[in-house]
């Protein structure tokens, strides 16, 4: 009977938070498309969509919908089961990560300490970093099979371009480590409690500024975004890994995108913005209802969230693209010796400075 | 020798410290690009707002009335044969006694028909009418499903005869 002794609530919590998170990232990510628009739309001197509902709210319905109503071609001589797994592994992938990431802290509802992390392993960041690689396999297999060659050079790109990325990835994370002390995502926004401890900030972006850097250009490249678009508007004659996609198969890779772009903006405000930390919390924290209280260190990690996320929009919409070799030029010849430069850098300020 | 003075020597010195980290540039083209958020947008809402058309615009076809609500359009082809596309056809009638109020003069066109689809919207037929019959407005042209509806006959060209300008 030992077996059967399964904690219900425990499970419902659990089923409960992952259904809300789900729910969340899509829904954000629905709407970060609208938001894509709109931003593009008043830097360029022009008004982004308006005509779908007030100020264009329900445009991403009627693009959901539009991608819904298409047909869905499958070529011919295309490897069916692969062309099908494509888009369904960047789906997956992309939302596996959002389960090692603490939402809040702690909340105490009817006697039960229920923690808003779906899954605390103590090793998060490694866990993310692996879901992320992976992440290169459902652009590698719709290059592969769409059985066109343009797809195929250009998930070449996409996949070279992801792998040499991650290292520079992996290194700053290495020296963010060192600081830390712990690879599980809630000892280290535990760390970073409040703004300022005696002394110096406790949000890491003040401990490590290049590691903030080296990473942000990192998440650029990883998420395949401007100015590293390559793969999927390089061959923008024909779209790239995307190109014989229809309908929904299209309408999940382009979401997968969405969806990596808020759960890697999530990632970088929870290593190196505080997480849910906020300026004077404990104040606030002794003065409000404790449910309230989670709420607010929710909406503060939303609020750093969408604050990433319009960063990465700007940024889009500012620079050009980089060409192949400069792209593979500033992945392994610059940024890699920086990484370790600031590995270095961190290490000896530990050992002599800290102490 | 040197066309205009005007020419600058291409600077091929190496990049500067600042030029090769690439973080300076990325500042100020972000700088640019947020200054045009708070910049006036170019958008013209339509079609709540037109935007307004020069005095010289040349839209659809219109064929004119006189003071006295008669046809002023005779059929005599000047405008067919100015037109560059072919566009216009007509058939022209006599004037029967008890017609004096509909048509101005003693011939007039029975049928008289422009096909959308290959007028070229030039202008020549209004210059070349030598009645003033045939003008052009400031009215876009619709869209359509079927090459057919695109051939605007008589009744379609013609100003109403409640609403003719005096």
């Amino acid at each position: 009977m030992q077996l059967l002794q399964i904690d219900i609530a425990f499970i419902i919590e659990k089923i409960v938070l992952i259904s809300v998170i789900l729910m969340g990232s899509l829904g954000v990510a629905m709407y970060a498309t609208w938001g894509e628009r709109k931003v593009a739309a008043v830097m360029q001197d022009r008004r982004g969509p308006n005509r779908a509902g007030p100020m264009g709210l329900l445009q991403p319905l009627a693009d959901g919908l539009k991608l819904f109503f298409k047909e869905e071609i499958i070529p011919d001589r295309s490897t069916r089961f692969l062309f099908i797994l494509g888009p369904c592994l960047a789906m997956l992938t992309a939302c596996m990560t959002s389960a090692v990431i603490p939402w809040g802290p702690d909340v105490t509802i009817a006697g039960r300490t229920v923690s808003l992390q779906v899954a605390d392993i103590n090793i998060g960041i490694l866990f993310i970093f692996g879901v992320v690689s992976l992440g290169v396999y459902g652009v590698m297999l719709g290059g592969w099979a769409s059985n066109n060659k343009f797809s195929l050079l250009s998930s070449i790109r996409a996949a070279s371009q992801a792998i040499s990325y991650e290292l520079a990835l992996g290194i700053s994370l290495i020296a963010l480590l060192m600081m830390t002390g712990s690879l599980s995502m809630r000892d280290i926004v535990g760390q970073q409690h409040g703004f300022w401890d005696n002394g110096y900030f406790t949000w890491n972006f003040f401990k490590q500024p290049l590691g903030f850097l080296i990473f942000l250009v990192c998440t650029f490249a990883e998420l395949n975004r401007a100015p590293f678009d390559l793969p999927e508007a390089e061959s923008e004659l024909n779209m790239g890994y995307h190109q014989e996609y229809s309908s929904m198969k299209l309408g999940f890779y382009l979401f997968a995108e969405y969806i990596n772009m808020f759960i890697s903006s999530a990632v970088m405000a929870t290593l190196f913005f505080g997480g849910y930390n906020f300026p004077f919390m404990d104040q606030v924290a002794a003065s409000v209802n404790p449910v309230l209280f989670t709420v607010i260190c929710v909406f503060v990690l939303l609020f750093k969230i969408v604050c990433f996320i319009l960063f990465f929009m700007f940024v889009r919409w500012t620079l050009p693209r980089f060409r192949y070799d400069q792209l593979m030029r500033l992945g392994w010849k610059s940024l890699i010796p920086l990484a370790m430069v600031n590995m270095v850098i961190t290490g000896i300020v530990i050992l002599w400075v800290i102490k | 020798m040197k066309l205009t003075n005007r020419s600058v020597q291409v600077d091929r010195s190496p990049m500067t410290f600042g030029e090769k980290i690439y973080l300076p540039a990325i500042a100020k083209g972000m700088a640019i690009t947020i200054g045009h958020i708070f910049k006036k947008k170019a958008t013209v809402s339509y079609p709540e707002e037109k935007r307004p058309f020069s005095p010289v615009f040349r839209g659809l076809h219109i064929l004119n009335r006189d003071e006295q609500g008669r046809e002023r359009c005779t059929a005599c082809g000047l405008c067919a044969l100015a037109c560059p596309a072919e566009a216009i056809t007509m058939e022209a009638a006599e004037r029967k006694p008890g017609e004096e109020h509909l048509y101005r003069e003693e011939k007039y066109a029975a049928k008289y028909e422009i096909n959308m689809l290959r007028c070229i919207f030039c202008g020549y037929c209004e210059e070349a009418c030598p009645k003033d019959a045939i003008y052009l407005t400031e009215t876009l042209m619709p869209t359509n499903y079927t090459r057919e509806s695109f051939i605007y006959k008589k009744e379609d060209l013609l100003i109403p005869k409640k609403q003719e300008t005096k």
